[in-house]
């Protein structure tokens, strides 16, 4: 998801710059306040960790692909958002400088796609209620489902925010004709699964680190009582099944209807037009010459020129179709996370 | 070779760049810094049809690879990893913008081209310049040079430990990466069985460390703040380097050379 320098205008490219900073500054300000010296090793080392762990692969069973460690997720929940945060700004500006992955001046929009949503919204909205809620009762076991529940839901949330991000960044930066909705329909369901693979590892990497050591997880009771109920391998097979009703779901769903970039290439014969771009917008509006020279004068001045999204107008379901997506898949595992708690309460 | 020793074989490829002699290499970073960012903002503005005036920004990496001595085939290899995305976006612009733009012998060339290639070459350029300034400029002077323009001391400290430590656990990463691997023969990656404990052993090992590591830098008077070991003034030439660089990019950004000089040769 690091995107380069070139698919973003200096404008875009400036004000993503602004929010990291503000957030960065927020960080910084804080740890400042609570003045713990001990962390900057630590959040180092955290870093240097995510960098090569990114890089490990992991074979997805049944498939012949591999998936990668969520470090946003993984950082706030050993460190915290803040301390998280600076981290990951860090590995991505080394991925950037030695890597080439992601760009000098994306470095802004990187750092908000992957960082911020990552660290601040993966803790505060996920990691931290669902840790700190009575889900699945008390003890180690119902302890685990959190962790796990919270992993695979802050990554998936947190990739397709980024991923959302993403197509917004680039589409307001004018740099591709593709429609706006088709960019959607098209990033949104790939992180879906990226998210849900990024999940599953990073939970697994943090029920290893309560099982050995909980007190380096943030948010975690440390529990002695109460015998493991929920293993990691009965919950992806769960989680697996789930992902396929879903995904066998969806895409029945999705075809039948044209998705976005057919509409906008094919148009929609049916409705009574063939051509999706057949409007043609000088024979609107009342013409005058002082319209024209405002309209001259403001062509020479606006910041960012076809500012607007290329095609506003498209369906709004096939626009939201990913988002939508992601959120019914979230919702399914948290039933699903739920039933398991109430049946296993029930049978003891 | 596995993708963690590639890594590691590029972090100290673009090391012993940095460290070599050459008028680039003896600028002040700050002075690199500024030019490369300024280079990067300048080339991006140009907006999607401008090839031309795109075009003639090549000239800044090509004076400045020939000048430092550093290959350009370095550079290009590390664009299998930014292109991709920058392709994905930029494909979509030949099918969707298809209005004629110019015609070169018989073919017409269509303006969807003409801007996917123009975001193609912006990619390239971003890429050489990021590169420059980085196989020019040792890691511990470009935070100096970040120092110097008051990113924070908690944030630049973080980044030179970090770097530090990224050799250090990606050896030790890579290295049980190996051992795995040679454990099970034919299996592309690390089993779902293991997917916890591998990652957890070393994550559990790298916080000992940081422990270790900070008693370490207790023991010799660390307070807060990392000195510098060598710092390079922004002398003159740095000055002269700055100014000469931005006012060429100011220039061609807004004087279109490409053209006049067409003009030249085509009627």
């Amino acid at each position: 998801m690091h995107m380069a320098d070139a698919l973003l205008a200096p404008a875009v490219a400036g004000t993503m710059y602004v929010a990291s900073a503000a957030v960065a500054g927020h960080s910084i300000h804080k740890l400042r306040k609570d003045d713990d010296a001990k962390k900057l090793p630590v959040m180092a080392v955290g870093a240097a960790l995510v960098f090569a762990g990114q890089m490990i692969n992991y074979t997805i069973p049944g498939t012949g692909s591999s998936g990668h460690l969520c470090g946003g997720m993984m950082l706030s929940a050993l460190l915290g958002p803040q301390a998280g945060f600076l981290s990951m700004i860090v590995v991505l500006l080394i991925q950037c400088l030695f890597f080439a992955d992601g760009g000098l001046l994306a470095l802004g929009a990187n750092v908000w796609n992957m960082a911020f949503y990552g660290c601040f919204v993966g803790y505060y909205l996920i990691w931290r209620p669902i840790m700190q809620g009575k889900l699945f009762g008390e003890g180690k076991g119902a302890q685990r489902g959190r962790i796990i529940l919270s992993s695979i839901l802050g990554c998936i949330i947190t990739l397709q925010l980024g991923a959302f991000s993403v197509v917004l960044e680039t589409s307001l930066s004018g740099i591709t004709e593709l429609p706006f909705g088709a960019f959607v329909a098209l990033m949104q369901p790939i992180h879906l699964a990226i998210g849900l693979v990024e999940g599953l590892i990073t939970a697994a990497v943090l029920c290893f680190v309560y099982e050995s050591r909980p007190e380096l997880l943030r948010d975690v009771k440390e529990e002695t009582a109460g015998k493991a109920k929920l293993s990691l391998k009965s919950t992806i097979a769960v989680l697996a099944a789930v992902a396929l009703v879903v995904g066998g779901g969806l895409s029945l769903l999705a075809s039948s209807n044209p998705d976005g970039l057919e509409w906008a290439l094919f148009g929609n014969a049916e409705e009574g037009y063939a051509e999706n771009m057949g409007l043609n917008e000088e024979e609107f509006g009342i013409s005058s010459s002082a319209a024209e020279k405002a309209g001259e004068i403001q062509e020479s001045t606006s910041f960012l020129p076809d500012y607007a999204f290329p095609d506003s107008d498209s369906p709004a379901g096939t626009t939201v179709s990913g988002i939508v997506g992601a959120v019914i898949v979230a919702g399914v595992v948290s039933i699903v996370c739920l039933a398991g708690g109430f049946f296993r309460k029930r049978k003891a | 070779m596995n993708k963690l020793e590639t890594a590691l074989r590029d972090i100290s490829e673009m090391d012993r760049l940095a460290v070599k002699g050459s008028p680039v290499h003896g600028l002040s970073p700050l002075a690199k810094l500024l030019v490369t960012v300024a280079y990067i903002i300048v080339t991006v503005s140009f907006s999607k049809y401008q090839l031309g005036g795109l075009l003639i920004m090549i000239i800044y990496p090509l004076v400045m690879f020939s000048v430092s001595g550093i290959s350009i085939g370095t550079c290009l290899y590390k664009l299998r990893i930014v292109l991709p995305l920058v392709v994905f976006v930029g494909l979509f612009n030949p099918i969707f913008d298809k209005a004629p733009m110019f015609r070169i012998g018989g073919v017409v060339v269509s303006s969807g081209v003409v801007s996917m290639i123009t975001l193609m070459l912006k990619g390239v350029f971003c890429l050489m310049a990021s590169f420059l300034l980085i196989a020019t400029t040792p890691m511990d002077s470009i935070c100096a040079a970040l120092r110097k323009l008051h990113v924070p001391s908690m944030l630049v400290t973080l980044l030179l430990l970090t770097y530090r430590y990224i050799g250090v656990l990606t050896q030790e990463a890579a290295v049980m990466s190996d051992a795995y691997a040679l454990r099970a023969p034919g299996q592309k990656g690390i089993h779902i069985s293991a997917w916890g404990s591998f990652t957890g052993q070393l994550l559990l090992r790298s916080m000992d460390r940081a422990e270790d590591l900070y008693a370490s830098m207790q023991i010799r008077g660390y307070h807060g703040e990392f000195p510098y070991a060598k710092s390079s003034p922004f002398g003159a030439k740095d000055a002269v380097f700055t100014i000469v660089c931005i006012g060429v990019f100011v220039l061609l950004r807004f004087v279109d050379v490409a053209t006049l000089v067409g003009n030249l040769f085509v009627r």
